[in-house]
């Protein structure tokens, strides 16, 4: 039961910072970026060009995979997203847009880095076995890393100039005009956040789960679910959510393994039952 | 007045002239040469590409490499080979589209497609527009009679099972064995066939009910259970490359010390980037590039395939084979250019050399054990063991 629970607790700390970068952008301008999981895999992608292949110290790459998607991110809300915010009222555009640019990177990243699996040699060696839990060191490292981004990005959020400018944009955009708050700014600071996120994740686990042209539309998925768990837009439901599918994941893997993979299909149903009980997730309501 | 500069231009223009003469006189002689159309379908996007992908790019090494070495000589017309492809993106509706289109390009030879439902959907497609079709699925219905348009482009997993199953219990003491699957069609079809053979072999089944879902990312909450089991030999049934290195490094990473095989084809840069040095020893099908038994041909192919794309995929190993056996069953019977009856009455007699393997072996169909006709290539059944980077060759096996 140790190692049900450790990995549970190391998943659940890797699907947070998936959902994280996901939640502000919906949070900031009401978008759901179906790109995210394709920014998850240029992240990866990236550091394994830099890291894998060109043979760069890991934290370098991890910072060209952040700089490079938090560069795209503010590309695409300005040329894109601000664009069909600003003429169309309807909520669907941006859905729409956010679909077809999860296609188009789909695309590219399939044409740039071909349709093998990658991979990187491990960050740290070994594995750590005791008290009835066995778990490789590179995991403990990137779990660790993961909290600490997690806390870190929790502490930005509450306490800088930023966070205080794009929590209050969350909160009442018109009032958040109306007290000076510069909505274009901030809508690319925090788009550009929400993907710096997704690459430094994508980056991150790369070293741990290797990273192919294919994965982005399940990684969107996984961290929807999350979302949805959590209550959309809210950087504690994603936290939580992240968790709860973790530890659901790696508890139900282990119980119900000999029926088969019921896991998510056991998932997917208590997730039905628990949105007709609270639609918004545990916590969803705007950040205050 | 000749200066060095004018020198120079004229060497320049010479040598533009020259190189666009010849253009012309190797364009006009492949204009004269007639087009033989070759189709694909299958899944070049998405998270099976990989599977798809390789197909494809052999397909199109081997005929740029014909066409570029003046085409192929079938009956009195020498052809230059075009591959007409469709990404059917693993979905069976667009698995019939594609079919459709090549029926209406007038294609009558497709390679694939690569999965279970997308062969079974375009079966009704093939059968009426006279097309000769070459799966990676391993469906028995699909070959057997009343069936006959599907030809089994690889080796299936109920063939190299068994024979690898009995290694392995011989050889290397086996005794205990565990299943692990995707919960897909494919997957789960050959984890049933492992089952059974297992059981025929005597071997004790200790996991056989343990599934995931193709695109988990994280494998130890899935092998958890089945390492405490201790089993001797874990079967990643069907498992696709993209997952096969994330799952060895899982299990090694638990503490399995035990032997870890697949019957499908996989890479060797994938395993070593994926799961370096813990993935030593596993066992996997491959065809016909490890340097015991590679002819020069299959190394020159490797090498064109290489400079074309970039990066060689040992995949390709196995589906070398299948525009190979095209053509040279045409050049064997060029009425069937256009007839596939003709195709199919060559098939039960056709035998050429194999230019991918060392040796005198032959290209011929076989498929009449497991479907009572003649519907299957005869590939090498090579039994790899990845080592350090590379595979080497455990066995080689054949099917009859």
């Amino acid at each position: 039961m140790e190692q049900v629970i450790a990995n549970g607790l190391y998943l659940g700390a890797q699907y947070a910072l998936i959902a994280l970068g996901l939640t502000l952008i919906f949070a900031l301008m009401n978008v759901l970026n179906f790109a995210h999981g394709q920014m998850y895999v240029l992240g990866g992608f990236i550091t394994y060009t830099v890291y894998g292949q060109l043979g760069l110290p890991f934290v370098v790459a991890l910072l060209a995979s952040g700089v490079t998607l938090a560069v795209i991110g503010a590309l695409m809300e300005k040329f894109l997203f601000r664009t069909v915010i600003r003429r169309s009222h309807r909520e669907e555009s941006t859905m729409l847009l956010a679909a077809a640019t999860a296609f188009f990177f789909d695309a590219v990243i399939l044409l740039l880095f071909g349709e093998k699996q990658r991979g990187v040699p491990k960050i740290v060696k070994g594995v750590f076995n005791d008290a009835g839990i066995i778990m490789p060191y590179d995991r403990i490292v990137v779990g660790a890393l993961a909290i600490v981004f997690i806390a870190a990005f929790v502490l930005y959020m509450q306490y800088s100039r930023v966070g205080r400018a794009m929590r209050a944009l969350a909160q009442d955009r018109v009032a958040a005009q109306l007290m000076g708050v510069r909505v274009d700014r901030y809508s690319m600071i925090g788009f550009a956040m929400g993907a710096m996120l997704a690459g430094v994740v994508g980056g991150l686990l790369v070293t741990i789960t290797g990273v192919n042209s294919g994965i982005g539309g399940p990684i969107s998925i996984k961290a929807f679910l999350m979302v949805m768990i959590g209550g959309a837009g809210v950087v504690g439901g994603a936290i939580a959510g992240g968790f709860i599918l973790g530890m659901m994941e790696s508890v139900g893997l282990t119980v119900l393994r000999e029926y088969g993979d019921v896991t998510y299909l056991v998932i997917f149903a208590a997730l039905m039952v628990f949105l007709s009980v609270r639609p918004n997730g545990l916590m969803g309501k705007p950040w205050g | 007045m000749i200066n060095r500069r004018s020198t120079l231009k004229s060497m320049a223009l010479g040598a533009v002239s020259t190189l666009a003469l010849a253009a012309l006189g190797i364009s006009s002689a492949q204009a004269e040469n007639k087009e033989l159309k070759i189709g694909f379908v299958g899944v070049t996007s998405g998270p099976a590409a990989a599977w798809g992908t390789s197909n494809v790019r052999s397909m199109q090494t081997r005929a740029a490499w014909i066409n570029e070495t003046g085409g192929v000589k079938i009956g009195n017309d020498t052809y230059n080979i075009n591959i007409v492809t469709f990404d059917d993106q693993k979905d069976p509706k667009r698995a019939i589209a594609g079919m459709e289109k090549m029926a209406q390009e007038g294609v009558h030879y497709v390679v694939g497609p690569n999965v279970d439902d997308g062969a079974a959907a375009v079966r009704p497609v093939a059968e009426a527009n006279g097309i000769i079709y070459f799966p990676y699925a391993f469906p028995k219905a699909l070959y057997q009679k009343p069936a006959s348009n599907a030809v089994l482009g690889m080796i299936a997993n109920y063939q190299s099972g068994p024979a690898i199953y009995k290694y392995l219990k011989e050889n290397k003491g086996v005794k205990k064995i565990a299943f692990v699957a995707a919960n897909e069609s494919d997957p789960l079809s050959q984890r049933d066939s492992g089952v059974e053979a297992a059981k025929a072999l005597g071997l004790e089944i200790v996991a056989q009910n343990d599934t995931y879902q193709n695109d988990t990312r994280d494998f130890t909450p899935v092998l958890t259970p089945i390492v405490a089991l201790k089993p001797d030999l874990l079967v990643l049934s069907g498992v696709a490359p993209a997952n096969a290195p994330l799952l060895i490094r899982a299990a090694r990473e638990l503490g399995y010390e035990g032997l870890i095989s697949t019957e499908t084809a996989q890479d060797a840069k994938v395993l070593e980037e994926g799961a370096g040095e813990y993935a030593n020893g596993f066992i996997s099908v491959g065809g016909a590039s490890t340097p015991e038994i590679a002819s020069d041909a299959m190394k020159e192919f490797v090498a064109r395939y290489t400079k074309m794309f970039g990066e060689y995929n040992d995949e390709s190993n196995t589906k070398v084979y299948a525009l190979e056996y095209i053509i040279e069953t045409l050049k064997a019977n060029p009425a069937a250019i256009n007839d596939v009856a003709e195709f199919k009455k060559t098939m039960d007699t056709f035998s050429a050399p194999n230019p991918f393997l060392k040796g005198d072996a032959k290209l011929s169909y076989v498929g009449t054990t497991s479907f009572g006709q003649k519907r299957q290539l005869s590939v090498p059944m090579v039994v790899n063991e990845y080592k350090d980077g590379a595979f080497q060759t455990l066995f080689v096996g054949s099917v009859d």
